[in-house]
Order: C-alpha cells, then structure tokens, then sequence
C-alpha cells in the first residue's frame, strides 16, 4: 500500500505546469488534492511517473463574482466552498452537495477541480455542475471553455486533451429564491452515492417556471435528466407528474451492479432521490 | 532512488530531511521523525487513524506525500500537551469519559477533535459524531468519544461539564 | 483509636478496588501517543517483509520466478515454498488438527495467499519487490459456496488430504468434508418433534464477516544467531501458544523463544492464531540474519486472516400449541475456508455451538455440524464469538422469532415463557452445559418495564394501521432477545488448545513497601486489564489498585497462560488472580498474628487490614505486613510475600442479557434507522462498570456493523469483493446508534469473585436484536424471514417482493 516511484514537480503558475504536462507527456498527473489519485498510487492502480502538483499556483484558488456568474478556482477545496458565504447566499446547492462529499479531512484538501475533472462516475460535483449549467474553462495549447453537459463522455473519458488542466469553473448564479436540493442515498457517511439527484427549480403562482435536474452515479457518466425536467416544468409538482418525471429520469439511468445494489435497486433509488429533491427544492423556493 | 530535502513545522520545532518524494507523510513522521503516535489502520483512507492537524487543517497523513507538506506547520498528538506539561482537555476528557480502549484510533481521533473544537466550541451532538465521521473506532462505539469531546468543550470554555441525562 | 480514623467505607473508597469506575491505567500513555504497538518497534538492522499474493482463487502453481525481485537494489532475500522445505516450514499446523500452506505448494487455494515473501531494506522497496515476483498460474475451477462443496463433481481443494477418509476430527464423508461433529440427543429430538403440535424450519445463515480490528497483524521477528535465540514481538492475543508453537514447528527449543505481546490495536479474535507472516518473517530473520518486520495492509487482513461465521444453520424448534418448547434440532454447515484454521478447543470443531438451546428450558435437541472447505480464506472463529456462541445465539433468537410469529404469540411472552426458571439454576442444558447462575425472569420483566413495551407494540400497531391506510411509508419493528452464553474456557476436561490445558495463571508479588506487581498469562487488546486486575487484588489485599502494576504479554516473565479471547479473561485470569491473593491473604495473617502475638482465629479481615476480634484498635494493615514480610517473618517461615495461581476452572460461566431494539424502516429505500437499543446484561459481579459498559458500546456497535451491512462476500470466480473498507461497512459515529445499558447482577456461585466475564456478550445479544427487529418490521404483511445483513438494498428488496412498492 505505498505508491510506486515518480518525480515530483511544484511549479508556481498555471503556465509553467502546462508546460510540464506537455514536457513530461502521458504518464505525467496532475494533483490537487490528491484523496482520488493518491489512494489509486497506493493500491497501484495509477502509476504515474510524474507528478505535477497544483497546490502552489495561486491563480488557481478563489471565489469570485462576475457579473452574473460565479467563478470558483479549479483547486478550491470543499471545506472553503463550505465556509464561503458568497456560495451560501448565491448557489447555496454548492454547499450542501459539499457537505455530503467524503469526510471532514477529505474535505479539508479535495478540490472541486479534482471532483469534476477525472469523470469519476461516483463524485458528487459534476452532476451538480450539469443541472447549474456550469462551464469549465481549461487551459492547455490553448484555453477554451467547456459545457459541464457536454463535458463527460464514459467512466474516467472525458473532453479534457491530454496537457489541459481545468483552471476554473464558472457557473451561473440561479434566480434569487430558487429552490435546490441534492438528496443523496449512501450506505454510510463518506460513501459514493447510491444514487443522487440535483435539482434547482424555481416556482410561480405555485408551479415550476424552470426545472434542472442531474443524477449521480447511475450511469458510467453524470446524468442530465432533460426530459424528467421538462416533465415537471409548468407542474405544481402534483403526485401524478412527479410520477411521470421519476419514470423518465429511471428511463436514462444505466447504473452498475455493486456492494450498493444490483442495477434495479439503484435504478429505482434515482427516481426516489429525484422525487425527494424536488420536493425539498420546492419547500425551499420562494412564491 | 531519488531524493530530495523536505523542512516542515512539527510540534513547534523546524526539521529537515530528505525524503523520495512518494515518501508519504505518515511515514515521514513515523520512521524518520520517530513520531509513532499518528497510526496506519487502512489503506483507503478511511479510517483516519493517520490524521495530524496541518496549517490548520484535519488532514489524513497517509494520503499525502511528505513533499506536498514542504513548509507547513503540523501538530501531531506529541505536541498536544499544554506548554507546562499538563494534558490537553482532549487528552484528559478522553480519559475522564472512558473514550478509548486500545488507544490505535485515539491519537487520531484527539487531532481531528482538536481542530473540530477550534472550528466549532460548542458542538451539539449531532455535530460532534458529524464532525468524526472521518475517524473509524473499533472498541468504543463511539459514545464515549462523544461525551470525551463535550468534556473537553467544556473545559476549554471554562466552564462545568454537564454530562447529558441518558 | 482516634476520631480522625477513616471509616471502613472511607478506606475502601480510597483503595479504587472492585465495583468502581477506576479510570484507566492505560489512557495515560494512550492519550499521548506513546503506546508501544509493533509497528513502532524499530530494532538496529531491520529490514521489511512484504507478501506476493496469488489473484487467483484455485490454481496451479506452475513456476515462480524471483530473479527479478531479487535483483532489485535493496532487496536482500526472496522466499517461496522451496525455501521453507528445507527446514520444514513450507505447512504449519493449525489449531483445529488441520495444516496449512505457509507459502503456496503447487496450488492456491483461495484469492490473495501467500505466495512468496520478499525482504527488503525498506518498506517501499519490499513493496516494489513484491510486485517483480513472476508467477505462472493455471487458473483451476473453483467453489465458494460451501452448500455445494459436497457435490459429486465439487473442484477438489485439498489434493494434500484428498484420499484422507480420517480427518482430526472423525471420519470424513468427500474429499471437501472436514468434520461431522454432533452433540445433543437425535433420538430424544426426533421423538418430540414427531409428537409436536406446530414446528419451524428455517435456514438461518449466518454470513461471513471478519473482526477488522484497526490495527492489522503484524510482527517483528530477530534472530540472534550467537546465542541461538529467536525474540518475536507480534500482535498476539495468546503469547505463551505462540511460543509453544513456535517452539514446536521451528525446532527452537521453548526456553530460547522469546514471544512479546506490546500494545494490541484490537484482537476480537483476529490475532489468535499464527499467520504465514509470523512464519515467514521467524525464517526470514534466521536466514539474513537480521531482524525482519512484517506488518500487512487493510486488504491483506480482510481477505486472509481469521474470518468469522460462514455458517448456515437449518434450524428447527417443536413446540405445543400454546407455546412450550419440546425440541431443537440444527444441521449446520460451516465453511471453513479452505483450510481449517479455526481457534477453536482441541476437542470441539463447532466450538461451543451447542450453547444454542440458549435461554430456554428445552427438553430435547441434537445438533449436527458439518465443516466444509472451499475456495476461501481458512478460519472461522473469531469476532468476539466465544467459539461459535454468537452462531447459535442467532439461530435460536431468528428461530424462536419465527416460531412466536407462527404461534401467534408475542415473542416476548413466548420467551418468557420459556425461559429456564431460577428455581433450576445450576441448571444441566439438553446439550450437558450446567448453566452456573441466573434469574432470568428478573432480567426479562426488568428490560420489557425500562423500554415500555406494551406501550411500543400499541404505537407499532397504530403505524401498521397507517401505514396499511398509506398515511406513512415507515415501517416500525422491534426486536427482543434473551441470551445465555457461555465462556470462560475453560475447565481441563473440556478445553485444550493443541494439548495444553485451558487453565489460566496470576502471579502477585507483594514489594517491601507495599506495592507490587501482578503477571497473568492472559493479554488485553484494549479491555483494560492493567486498571481491572489491580482492582481485583486491591479488595483482596486492601492495598490501593494504584500502588500495583499488572503486566501481560512478555512470555518470559508472565506465568503460562492461553491468552485473551472468548471473554476468558476474567472467568479464568481474574480467578487466579483472587486465588492468588488469598494465598498472600493467608502468609499475611500469619504475620499479623504473630506480630500481635495472637492466634490467627483471633483475626479478622476489614478491608486492609487483620485487627484482632473484639479488639479493634489491634490491627496490622496489609502495608505494615508487606514490611514485615521482608523484615521478620515468624520463626520458620520463609520471607517474601508472593504467589502464583494456576486457575482450572471448574466450569464455563453463563452471562446473559435481554436486549430490545426498536427501528424504522423506510420502505421505498430500505434504509434502517435504529430508533432505540436497551441492553441489559448479567456478568456477574461488576469489576469496572465504566469498562463493562465500554465493551457493551463498543460490541453493540460491532453487532450493528454485522447486522446492518457487513460481509466479506466473494464472487462465482472467488474475487473477494469486499476487501478493502471502501466496501466493508464499519459504521461511523453518524450512522452507530445511541446506546443504553442496564444490568442484574446474578455472581456466578463457582467463581471466586462471582464474576462471569462480558466482552462477547454485546456480539452474542446484539446481532439478533437487530435483526429480530428488521424481520418484525415485516411480520404484519406475512415475512417470516429476512436475511441478514439487512443493508440497504436488501430491506428493499424484501420491501419489494412483499409488493410494498406498487
């Protein structure tokens, strides 16, 4: 349970540590955090030989406004999303999610880059960051900017080139009164989701104006229950509509079979986890 | 075998040495610092025996390098006493409310409890089993911790202990 | 005498003697980090062995190749098999008559054996090392379900024994078979279920699980060449058998073998018995010449050390239509892996199984059990079952569920109806147990008045309405249990561990100035025996429990002693050490008479002192004699003040509980939450209340992991797929109830202090209270039996096929 050999790089800003990606090529990793590549060092599963470690770039870190969106640094940890009150007045669904990720160590030094980078089918963030909307921005080559819908393509595959890193991540800040929620099913505190379900709504006169939802590790990526959505909007969230909505959302889920349950059972748990974040979303929207 | 030199805080005084840079710190500190008192129980990270207090963070000393820890400030359960030698309130809380029996998880759980108190003095409860979700025990089933780290709240506080009505 | 003469209650306050919560000795260096567990041993020169570990469940061995390893800078030696035959340590005995491969033979037997073992200088290039190690394997077809190991075609595990028709324990009916053990009467239990108005049958399995203390095995092993000596620190719950049978197997002779036992992360059975580790790490300080650590990982003590359970028991009670138990039959089959490397007594394969007529006064029962080996890791007692006691504690508690359920009866009131009366104590089980003590009645009615529980079956009634009538998705159950176990192995005739008798041993020596030292052959893994034993000695000798040291571990210095496990500990250990004390007890008021110039009759004991009868204000106190022991004994008698006790108990003690458990379960995700746990427990006499209510939390909270989610589970291909705790639930602080004890105090009448012991009990009761409340969840919509472990997906599961989610 020790990792296998590897040399150890610190560069200071995000252009040197490109550069050392695009220098030490495929075998090369990056680390933030390191709570998801280092546990797989140690049971080598990854063998990486270099190691380009993030945690000294200061452009890297900090919540910021801009305009109508919230930027947050690739290498902000979950513990300084907690603590943000930016993030709990603006997208208070950040903090909640965060909340239910891992442990209070863990959450100490993951990052949110690292949570919504690797495509991890089992990490809480990227659903989160697909029913928000979010962008990531990455820079390699060049910089560019990516849809987080866009951005998960299979189990740990995702549109990220290799020599990119993701900076940033920009996500736009829902209505004042929203409503949110993200119920997630776990065997244990600090487990993987069961499954779960995000869901920012906002309601008028008592019916949904406009719906997001996004469904953790049922499928080999994050879900975005588009449809389920559409379903649900211009609803009152009435019995029968929340019904159709779950069968619609169980409908794209694909789940693995493991020690959390066979396919059928996490398939089925998707659609409760929806069916109870839309109802503690609509507790909390205002009108 | 490469190596290189690392210079860190511990327990107040400045030491530095070379390590290879997937040296993890759990080792760093427990074979060539000698500090045996951090302990290594899974090899997941789960178990939080391995957590020490770094730059003000509860952090899981085996799932990080010694290198990534290159110039902070890191407090282990060596360092806990009081400056004149006295037990911490943690440390005399656990041993008021019984809250260890093999003591493997205990040095963990006394750090992680530490920097829970300085985050939050007056937990609930709730909080305090929330806040230790991180560090797995074996022996107590945990009652015990919960009531060491209301003691040791109080005490800090300065103020009676209650303990709550069963 | 003066006013300022402190009464006897004052005095014996101040001496923190039995019956009070004594803080614990232990803590102090515990809180400051500074135990001393064996991965903090550090001797000059050592160097670090690392295992190669076979991915294959059953294969051939058809090459292994070291060249690699070996050539790897800092590796200083690789072992395989080949090694070990040359000094006869390619197998090792185990303690249940069986042997077992060090390193593989040929074969592997079951996923993650050891295959070789490579030294290093470091533990990281021990690791690299291991991972260079070539091995050529022919994957083989392999069996982990024990109830078709004894099929026709069934892959053959152990070529070794194949056309063994003996085993160590009898006969052996395939070449998959261990052992078919039997106790009860089948004749008598045939018979009273033929005439029996309503019956029971059920399969009731007992999953396998493992004890995952936090700290791993582990060792250090140095051999001096000069002196021909071998030190072997390790995590070992029994030292004295570790050395005798390190002795045995090795050739050392016993008085050159130096076994200690530091500081123990935890046992619950897992650090019993001797492991290729040991074994390897023992050959491999001999061959460099060096000392050799080894200490595993979290994978490799999940997946290859001592196991528990695996039993399947098909269990079935005969009772008359209103409820009065005429007959218990079980036929059990037990995987043991795929060798048999139980700790179990020499003479009881099934260990202590028949314990399973439990609480109640049943006339008739057989028991049959029949060991099978499979493509698994070997074991199967471990994980605070006193030998298999929390096997039949299980099955009797889910089967007299079930058989309340068919009677229609409250379980409650079907037990108490049952249950043995105190008027039959000691009362002979249908197995032959005499049961020492108890009042179980007492203990019934007192559990059924602290938890309200005609009040909680009013409020289940009323939720079952509404939830009948859709009002509420949560199902409530409540789970009730009486249990008697039986531990404190125990008496010579009974109980021996590969020959040697399962007495235990104290050795008091009493120090000029009234202090002393107590060495006992039992070992502590976190119960606290340096604060409890003292305790004891301080009431016998009226000298402060802080003024004596209590020592374990180190096989040179403690008397010989079968260790710590099946709470044994107190039963036996904290006998001796009583009789020890009175032995002291006795020279003592020896002296005090002849320093009072009385006759010893004309002596009488109060608290720490002899003071003449009739006379008070004549006394000696114990620390004025310990004085007088070394300065002027009487004529004739020798000086010191010491003595060793070996303790072979007369009989096993019988602590017993009834616990109540109330839960709610939603239905739509299974999830369980444990509303309320009541334990009450009977240990005879209370050493440490604060220590006996710390073993309560702590093997209630073991119990609820088992319940509620654990299993070591492998797959068709024999892939253990919960190896790691990723997967293997250890509850945290979130999830591990709110517990609250109670007690009845019942001392047994054989033991010289009436003390019964109480580790294992919270495991024995707990396990079923749990489930029994998940299973009464359901019963209203007509399940008789839900399987544990009752995680998550399992509970819907049975949710769903009782057509609760339409």
């Amino acid at each position: 349970m020790v990792p296998g050999a590897f040399a150890y790089h610190r560069p200071s800003s995000i252009e040197e540590a490109v550069g050392l990606l695009s220098k030490l090529g495929e075998d090369a990793r990056v680390i933030a955090g390191g709570h998801s590549l280092i546990p797989m060092m140690k049971l080598r599963l990854a063998s990486p030989t270099n190691l380009i470690d993030l945690g000294n770039i200061a452009n890297l870190k900090g919540i910021r406004e801009d305009g109508a969106e919230i930027v947050i640094g690739a290498t902000t940890t979950q513990h300084e999303m907690i603590r943000s009150d930016l993030l709990a007045r603006k997208i208070p669904i950040l903090r909640e999610t965060s909340l239910l990720i891992a442990d209070p160590q863990v959450r100490y030094v993951g990052t949110l880059g690292g949570n919504i980078a690797n495509g991890d089918p089992g990490n809480d963030m990227p659903a989160v960051m697909i029913c928000l909307g979010a962008t990531y921005e990455a820079k390699g080559k060049n910089e560019r900017r990516m849809a987080a819908r866009e951005f998960y393509q299979g189990a740990y595959f995702t549109a990220l080139e290799p020599g990119e890193i993701v900076t940033a991540i920009r996500i736009p800040v829902p209505s004042a009164g929203h409503g949110y929620a993200y119920e997630k099913l776990k065997r244990k505190v600090g487990d993987y989701a069961t499954a779960a379900a995000a869901v920012v709504l906002t309601m008028s006169g008592g019916k949904v104006t406009t719906c997001s939802i996004g469904l953790t590790n049922v499928a080999e990526t994050p879900l975005w229950a588009e449809e389920a959505a559409k379903i649900v909007t211009g609803s009152t969230l009435d019995a029968a509509t929340v019904k159709k909505a779950v069968a619609s959302a169980e409908a794209v889920t694909s789940p693995a079979s493991d020690g959390r349950g066979p396919a059928q059972y996490r398939t089925k748990m998707a659609g409760v986890m929806l069916a109870r974040a839309l109802a503690r979303a609509r507790e909390r929207a205002g009108a | 075998m490469v190596t290189s030199q690392v210079s860190m805080t511990v327990n107040g005084k400045k030491v530095e040495q070379l390590v290879e840079p997937r040296t993890l710190l759990i080792h760093f500190l427990r074979e060539q610092l000698m500090l045996t008192g951090q302990h290594i129980g899974c090899d997941t990270s789960h178990c939080g025996a391995c957590t020490v207090d770094l730059d003000g963070k509860s952090v899981k000393s085996c799932t990080i390098f010694a290198v990534q820890a290159n110039g902070a400030e890191i407090r282990t359960i060596e360092g806990m006493a009081n400056s004149d030698g006295t037990l911490h309130a943690l440390q005399e809380g656990f041993r008021e409310m019984h809250g260890l029996q093999c003591g493997f998880c205990t040095p963990g759980m006394i750090m992680r409890a530490y920097r829970l108190l300085q985050e939050n003095p007056s937990p609930s409860e709730e909080e305090i089993r929330f806040g230790i979700s991180g560090n797995l025990c074996r022996c107590t089933g945990y009652q015990n911790i919960v009531k060491a780290i209301q003691f040791a709240a109080a005490k800090l506080k300065g103020v009676p202990y209650q303990e709550a009505a069963e | 005498m003066s006013d300022m003469t402190p009464t006897s209650a004052e005095r014996a306050a101040k001496l923190e003697g039995m019956g009070c919560k004594r803080k614990r000795v232990e803590d102090v260096r515990f809180t400051q980090g500074k135990g001393n567990y064996v991965d903090d041993i550090k001797l000059p020169g050592m160097l670090y062995g690392d295992f190669t570990r076979s991915p294959h469940a059953h294969a051939r061995v058809k090459k292994i190749d070291t060249t690699k390893a070996s050539a790897l800078p800092g590796v200083v030696s690789v072992i395989t098999a080949e090694t070990l035959k040359t000094v006869n340590l390619a197998w090792m005995p185990t303690l249940a008559g069986d042997v077992q491969m060090v390193l593989a033979d040929g074969k592997v037997l079951f996923q993650n054996q050891e295959v070789a073992f490579v030294i290093a200088e470091d533990r990281y290039t021990a690791a690299d090392a291991a991972e260079l190690v070539e091995v050529e394997y022919e994957a083989l077809p392999c069996n982990v379900d024990p109830l078709k190991a004894m099929a026709k075609d069934a892959p053959v595990i152990r070529e070794d024994i194949k056309d063994k028709k003996e085993g160590a324990h009898g006969p052996r009916k395939h070449y998959n078979h261990i052992f078919n053990w039997q106790a009860g009467n089948k004749a008598a239990a045939d018979a009273a279920f033929a005439k029996a108005d309503v019956t029971i049958k059920e399969m009731i399995v007992y999953p396998r699980v493992h004890p995952c203390p936090l700290e791993t095995c582990q060792c250090v092993a140095s051999f001096d060449k000069v002196k021909g000596e071998l030190t072997l620190y390790g995590t070992f719950q029994a030292p004295h058998v570790i050395r005798t049978v390190g002795s045995l197997i090795s050739k050392i002779p016993e008085h050159k073998i130096h076994v200690i036992a530091p500081d123990i992360g935890g046992g619950f059975g897992n650090k019993v018995g001797a492991y290729p580790g040991y074994i390897c790490s023992i050959v491999a300080s001999i061959v460099t010449g060096r000392p050799v650590k080894w200490t595993e990982d979290r994978i490799e003590n999940l997946s290859t050390t001592a196991f528990a359970r695996d039993f399947h028991m098909e269990t079935e009670i005969a009772c008359t239509r209103d409820g009065k138990i005429l007959g218990l039959r079980c036929n059990t089959i037990a995987d043991h892996g795929a060798f048999d490397a139980c700790a179990n007594a020499t003479k009881w394969p099934a260990g202590l199984f028949s314990i399973i007529s439990g609480s109640y006064d049943i006339p008739a029962a057989h028991v049959s059990v029949d060991g099978v080996y499979t493509n698994k890791a070997p074991g199967g007692v471990a994980y605070r079952c006193s030998f298999r006691v929390t096997e039949a504690a299980y099955a009797i508690e889910r089967a007299m569920d079930i058989m309340a359920q068919k009677l229609g009866m409250d379980p409650a009131d079907f037990r108490m109806k049952n249950l043995i009366r105190r008027e039959q104590f000691p009362y002979t089980s249908a197995f032959g147990w005499v049961y020492d003590s108890g009042d179980y009645q007492t203990a019934l009615q007192k559990a059924m008045q602290a938890v309200n529980y005609s009040k909680l079956r009013a409020e289940q009634a009323q939720r079952q309405e509404a939830f009948k009538r859709g009002e509420t998705r949560e199902l409530m159950g409540i789970g009730v249990i009486f249990f008697t176990e039986i531990v404190g192995a125990g008496p010579s005739r009974n109980c021996d561990i590969l020959g040697i008798a399962m007495f235990d041993s104290a050795e008091i020596r009493i120090h000029p100035t009234g202090s002393g030292i107590c060495r006992l052959g039992t070992k502590s893994q976190g119960q606290g025996h340096e604060t409890t034993y003292a305790q004891i000695i301080a009431t016998e000798l009226g000298l402060p429990a802080d003024n004596i040291t209590v020592e374990e571990g180190n096989t040179d210095t403690a008397p010989y002693g079968l260790g710590t496990y099946g709470s044994r500990s107190t039963p036996v250990s904290g006998a001796a050490t009583a009789m020890a004390c009175r032995k002291i007890k006795a020279k003592a008021q020896m002296i005090a008479a002849y320093m009072l110039e009385v006759h010893d009759d004309d002596l009488e004991w109060d608290v720490d002192r002899f003071r003449v009868k009739g006379n008070p204000e004549r006394f000696k106190t114990m620390t004025e004699l310990a004085w007088a022991a070394y300065h002027e004994v009487p004529p004739g008698m020798e000086p010191g003040l010491e003595a060793v006790d070996y303790y072979d108990p007369p009989n096993f003690t019988f602590p017993f509980g009834a616990y109540v458990c109330v839960v709610d379960v939603d239905v739509d995700t299974g999830m369980i939450k444990v509303r309320r746990f009541y334990a009450l427990d009977d240990c005879g006499t209370r050493i440490n209340p604060m220590i006996i209510e710390g073993q309560i939390h702590g093997g209630l909270t073991e119990a609820f992991g088992i319940a509620m989610g654990q299993e070591i589970h492998y797959d068709d291909d024999g892939n253990v797929t919960t190896a790691s705790l990723m997967d293997y639930f250890l509850p945290t602080a979130v999830e591990t109830p709110h517990w609250e004890t109670d007690w009845t105090t019942t001392p047994s009448p054989h033991h010289p202090i009436g003390a019964k012991g109480v580790g294992e009990s919270p495991n024995v009761g707990g396990v079923p209270c749990f489930s029994n409340a998940v299973n009464d969840a359901f019963k209203f919509l007509g399940s008789t039996h839900i399987q544990m472990p009752h995680d998550n997906w399992r509970t819907w599961m049975a949710a769903d096929k009782l057509g609760l989610h339409q």
